[in-house]
């Protein structure tokens, strides 16, 4: 009797879950997993921040296989969870397929474009931010050399390398940029020691100032860094925590943002491409006590300056992806 | 003479080691505060309820069947291929290669192209290994697992420079063209009004998994050279005395089991991504020598057993979705039962043989 009552108490929760799901924004983290300092870790940032607002809950799934992207929109969208936020490049693919099947429910992709009208495309103009943090670095280098460490060897992080080395440019022209790319896999994100190498090789080639764009092979790239005495940016989130005093900015990449506007507006999101730029917040450097000693208001002021005028038009940063070239640095 | 009878060893060891597996599966899941039962209930709903649940459970099955007949052939000759995963990744870059450079006409064609590729792709890789095995005495163990690793870096190496398509970001290959698209079990039993199988990525190389399955099962059990390899894997000195080489079993065997964990690339590459990712084989190689071990090396008990894995597979994702279990969690679940069935088999096996011979011997003694 008391199993059979336990049975009927566990299907019941069970629909009640379910009814409740109905309404549910989820979220779909890529293979990094939820807590990758990071990319993902902001997105999760993001969910929690409009979950703790509004008092309501999201689904979210942390992926074991390639398998399971396709399944989680799937099941997520037959489920009613409304809309479905993806992180990553990686599910362009699948989302280009799965989207038209669900014409009633709202996808929001960060990092991608898919041309679907029921999709909310995210992107970010990193190359604004990265020539703001170049800027940065080229002020505070008193070698003239900065480096730069990418993840991943794809376009989006050359787009990274190439507006730094813009921004390095504008305040220096004789000023070198050494870039460098962790490797040419995922696994590349994630190898702080090969982080850690790659920083000790541009110091030697007279670096004092080094911007890491490679997620978590980034936290390699901070600490060596620190201990050697120079400079370093971090990216994405707020990283100048990490190693206050020596942790110049971080070139700030609101994907937090971008989950809770998505959550926000909830069925009712908007699709169509969504550029998050410097205009609207949705990109830039990060100033807060652990870095303040570290920037003079005149290079605040030169920084901000050129800031406002990337975001009224009057000054463009090149965009490597718009044609795969970039002026200021060859790879 | 045998300790236990025959249906003992085939159904009742396993089914205590699940049923152990699951109570302690159980007992994990009440740790972290959630319910056993809705969390079962969640994974038969999820897997077995749902003919799109029945596409996903299949479509791992196949890997799994795939790749535990390839341990299972290698072990009639006692040969312990763990290089599944490696034979099974450059298996798939046979069917890239051949998907994407051959123009198929349509896809029966193309499927038995791709399988052919394929398992020579995947023969090869096992060869070197089985070549130093028969040769040089170097432990086959040992060999397969550091061509695992050889075999991702060879991937790595051709996806990113070779055939990754010109200003892509994922490591991968080009989309296959039009014809080698494999029809999935959605193609093939929905009709107008009912879509059955919904997105789920099950196709017709399940079907050719089921047929290696009687293939693997004729070859052992009704040729020459199944003979000889079990011969070989019995005795190796009784065999070489019977004349049988035991160079050429080795090679031959590995071979055979090569080329299987090959032709697992087709369900995954070809069947499912439609072009070859570098994460392919999601560790389908490795759970194959569980799949083999519970499944005695039959054909039969791998069938079962790929489809024993494929529905924790696929409940565990269902878990994940629907659940506060953390994927960690649902790898230890799965990781349980791989634990009980394959590698604590004589924790169960041996009571029960004790049991057993003591009935005998009681039913004896009365008897007289």
């Amino acid at each position: 009797m008391t199993l059979m009552t336990k049975l009927y108490g566990a299907a019941a929760a069970l629909a009640l879950t379910a009814g409740a799901a109905a309404a549910e924004p989820a979220l779909i983290f890529d293979l990094g997993g939820k807590f990758d300092k990071s990319f993902n870790e902001a997105a999760f940032g993001g969910a929690q921040r409009w979950a703790e607002e509004t008092g309501e809950s999201f689904r979210e799934i942390e992926l074991q296989s390639e398998a399971q992207r396709e399944q989680a929109l799937r099941r997520f969208a037959e489920n009613g969870n409304n809309p479905i936020v993806m992180t990553g490049f990686a599910f362009g693919n699948v989302l280009s397929e799965v989207a038209p099947d669900y014409p009633d429910t709202k996808f929001a992709i960060i990092d991608m474009v898919v041309d679907q009208p029921n999709v909310r495309s995210v992107v970010f103009n990193e190359h604004e931010g990265s020539y703001l943090v170049g800027m940065m670095a080229a002020q505070a280098s008193e070698s003239g050399t900065v480096g730069f460490i990418g993840g991943m060897d794809i376009p989006l992080i050359r787009k990274f390398a190439c507006g730094y080395a813009q921004g390095v440019l504008a305040v220096n022209p004789d000023a070198t940029v050494v870039a460098n790319m962790t490797g040419t896999t995922p696994a590349a994100w994630n190898d702080p020691v090969k982080g850690s190498e790659l920083t000790k090789a541009q110091i030697s080639q007279g670096a004092d100032v080094v911007y890491a764009a490679a997620g978590g092979t980034g936290v390699g790239v901070l600490q060596t860094a620190a201990d050697e005495g120079i400079l370093s940016i971090g990216v994405d989130s707020n990283q100048n925590y990490l190693h206050p005093g020596k942790v110049l900015t971080s070139m700030m990449k609101r994907v937090d943002n971008a989950v809770y506007d998505a959550m926000t507006m909830g069925t009712d999101l908007e699709t169509g491409i969504n550029v998050m730029g410097i205009a609207n917040g949705g990109i830039g450097y990060a100033m807060d006590e652990h870095n303040a000693s570290l920037i003079s208001a005149e290079m605040q002021a030169t920084v901000d300056a050129a800031s406002a005028k990337i975001a009224s038009g009057e000054l463009t940063v090149h965009d490597y992806m718009s044609d795969d070239s970039c002026p200021a640095i060859s790879f | 003479m045998d300790k236990m009878p025959g249906w003992a060893d085939a159904v009742l060891v396993p089914l205590i080691s699940l049923i152990l597996a699951a109570i302690l599966s159980a007992l994990v899941i009440i740790g972290i505060g959630e319910d056993p039962v809705a969390a079962f209930k969640l994974m038969v709903d999820g897997a077995l309820m749902r003919s799109s649940g029945w596409g996903y459970t299949l479509y791992y099955a196949t890997n799994f069947i795939f790749t535990g007949l390839a341990v299972s052939v290698a072990f009639h000759a006692r040969l312990f291929n763990i290089g599944g995963e490696g034979q099974a990744m450059i298996g798939g870059l046979g069917v890239a290669l051949a998907c994407l450079y051959i123009p198929w006409p349509n896809w029966y064609v193309a499927l038995i192209g791709a399988t052919a590729s394929a398992a020579l792709f995947g023969a090869m890789w096992a060869f070197i290994p089985a070549y130093l095995q028969a040769k040089r005495g170097s432990h086959i163990v040992i060999t397969t697992i550091m061509f695992n690793f050889i075999a991702a870096a060879v991937l790595n190496y051709v996806l990113v420079n070779i055939l990754r398509p010109q200003g892509a970001m994922d490591p991968s290959t080009a989309k296959f063209p039009e014809p080698t698209h494999l029809p999935t079990f959605q193609d093939m039993f929905s009709t107008a009004e009912t879509a059955m199988f919904r997105g789920a990525p099950a196709n017709v190389t399940f079907f050719l998994a089921l047929v290696m399955c009687l293939v693997v099962w004729a070859l052992i059990w009704r040729t020459r050279l199944g003979y000889e390899i079990r011969a070989f894997g019995e005795s190796e000195s009784a065999a070489k005395y019977a004349g049988i080489s035991p160079v050429k079993i080795t090679v031959v065997a590995m071979l055979i089991s090569g080329g299987l964990a090959g032709m697992m690339a087709l369900n995954t590459t070809m069947g499912e991504a439609e072009r070859l990712v570098m994460n392919a084989t999601e560790g389908a190689g490795f759970i194959g020598i569980a799949v083999a071990l519970m499944g005695r090396s039959h054909p039969f008990g791998v069938l079962l057993a790929a489809l024993l894995f494929g529905f924790l597979y696929q409940g565990g994702a269902e878990l994940a979705l629907w659940t506060n279990i953390p994927r960690e969690l649902i790898v230890v679940i799965q990781a349980l039962v791989i634990l009980f069935t394959g590698a604590l088999d004589n924790m169960v096996r041996m009571p029960l043989e004790k049991i057993f011979l003591a009935r005998r011997r009681a039913q004896s003694g009365s008897a007289r």
